[in-house]
């Protein structure tokens, strides 16, 4: 069983920032700890360029470069430096400005198996959270209205769609009724996305589901 | 590729016009396609040019063609401009404009083969799916906008665009491997 939504097309949507904040954040995630990601990604970029290269142009102003030619003179080259202190390089790039002191120091809620914590971003109708589930465990069943998009920054879990690895980005819909189970050799940390509230389905689920909201 | 590089190293102001002259007109499009009004493209078009010439030095054949990484400044300046009355504290840095730690030696003829491979794949679509690419990528606009200009029922936009995305990456698929 597979969603309905494809990482392609989350990847195409990306190069043309198409995608809602949060669903972004996850895809750059994505591509900065995942190489054969990026690899797809690059020919998404390139759709772009070539879209742009073959627009029907639009006439500019006609001071429009003398315009330009002022604004320069007072533009200094910008350099790429590392900015700041060395970054913990546990943290993904994209996620260092939400995350700036480490994994750690963030305010986890425990239940149970999982531990969450919810990222702050402004956007209506999302869950961002980061997730981390204790070596060997197993969330309850559940079933997603909307999709769940989750990206794997550390360790690794299985569910009925596979085996999914540091950097994979993994889709979830209404027609995924699964089960994830973290690793044996380590906790499994996750940034994930929902774009609806989750309804558990397991027989111990229904009772929790007021109160555990995954 | 050739004129960021003389902008880059010597501040060619003749070789910027040129990037200029071809590519302002195209930004200031993408950016009216997108909904700004005249004014606000145009002087987005400004900011674009005036990032171009400030980051020339950044730029890698490794990881973009000349056009993808144009664009790629285009589509986050009007990210900026968005979000300006809005500033969001979780705004990830934009990978693609970072400079690879370790490019590898023979990524830049692959990233410029890669742009000649999805042109001619595009070229390849059929006329619809070339134009429903067109509009809901470059245009931005939205399945149910999409739908309502073409009078297709909205499952047909999504699904013709799907196929088209099908296509490229099928086209593409073994070079992507």
């Amino acid at each position: 069983m597979t969603a309905d939504l494809t990482v392609d097309e989350l990847l195409f949507d990306h190069a043309f920032a198409k995608l809602p904040e949060p669903v972004a954040l996850v895809v750059s995630t994505h591509l900065s700890l995942s190489p054969a990601g990026r690899a797809r990604y690059a020919a998404c970029r390139a759709l772009a360029g070539v879209l742009l290269d073959t627009a029907e142009p639009e006439p500019l102003a006609p001071d429009a470069w003398s315009r330009l030619e002022r604004a320069i003179e007072r533009a200094d080259p910008i350099r790429v430096e590392q900015q700041g202190p060395p970054a913990d390089p546990r943290v993904p790039p994209p996620l260092r400005r939400l995350v700036p002191n480490g994994f750690e120091a963030l305010p986890w809620r425990n239940l149970g198996p999982l531990q969450e914590v919810q990222l702050p971003l402004s956007a209506q109708g999302y869950r961002t959270r980061l997730l981390r589930l204790a070596a060997g465990k197993r969330v309850p069943r559940h079933t997603h209205e909307g999709h769940e998009l989750t990206v794997v920054i550390e360790g690794g879990f299985r569910d009925e769609q596979g085996h999914h690895l540091r950097g994979d980005l993994v889709i979830a819909d209404a027609s995924v009724d699964h089960r994830p189970v973290a690793d044996e050799d380590g906790d499994c940390l996750c940034l994930t996305v929902i774009d609806a509230p989750l309804r558990l389905t397991g027989p111990i689920g229904r009772l929790l589901n007021p109160l555990l909201r995954i | 590729m050739r004129d960021l590089r003389a902008i880059a190293r010597d501040g060619d102001r003749a070789a910027f016009h040129r990037l200029f002259d071809h590519f302002g007109p195209r930004v200031k499009a993408y950016l009216r396609r997108l909904g700004s009004d005249d004014e606000t493209a145009e002087d987005l078009t400004q900011e674009v040019f005036v990032s171009i010439w400030r980051r020339a030095g950044q730029f890698d054949p490794a990881k973009a063609s000349v056009a993808t990484w144009v664009f790629t400044i285009a589509r986050n300046k009007r990210i900026d401009a968005l979000r300006r009355d809005r500033p969001t504290p979780g705004e990830p840095d934009d990978p693609e404009l970072e400079i690879d730690p370790a490019p590898r030696g023979d990524a830049i003829a692959e990233f410029n083969q890669l742009s000649g491979l999805v042109m001619r794949a595009v070229e390849t679509l059929p006329e619809e799916q070339k134009r429903l690419l067109k509009i809901f990528y470059f245009e931005g606009k939205p399945h149910s906008a999409i739908a309502e200009e073409l009078g297709l029922p909205l499952g047909t936009v999504k699904s013709r665009l799907r196929l088209a995305l099908g296509k490229l990456r099928a086209l593409l698929g073994d070079e992507l491997a």
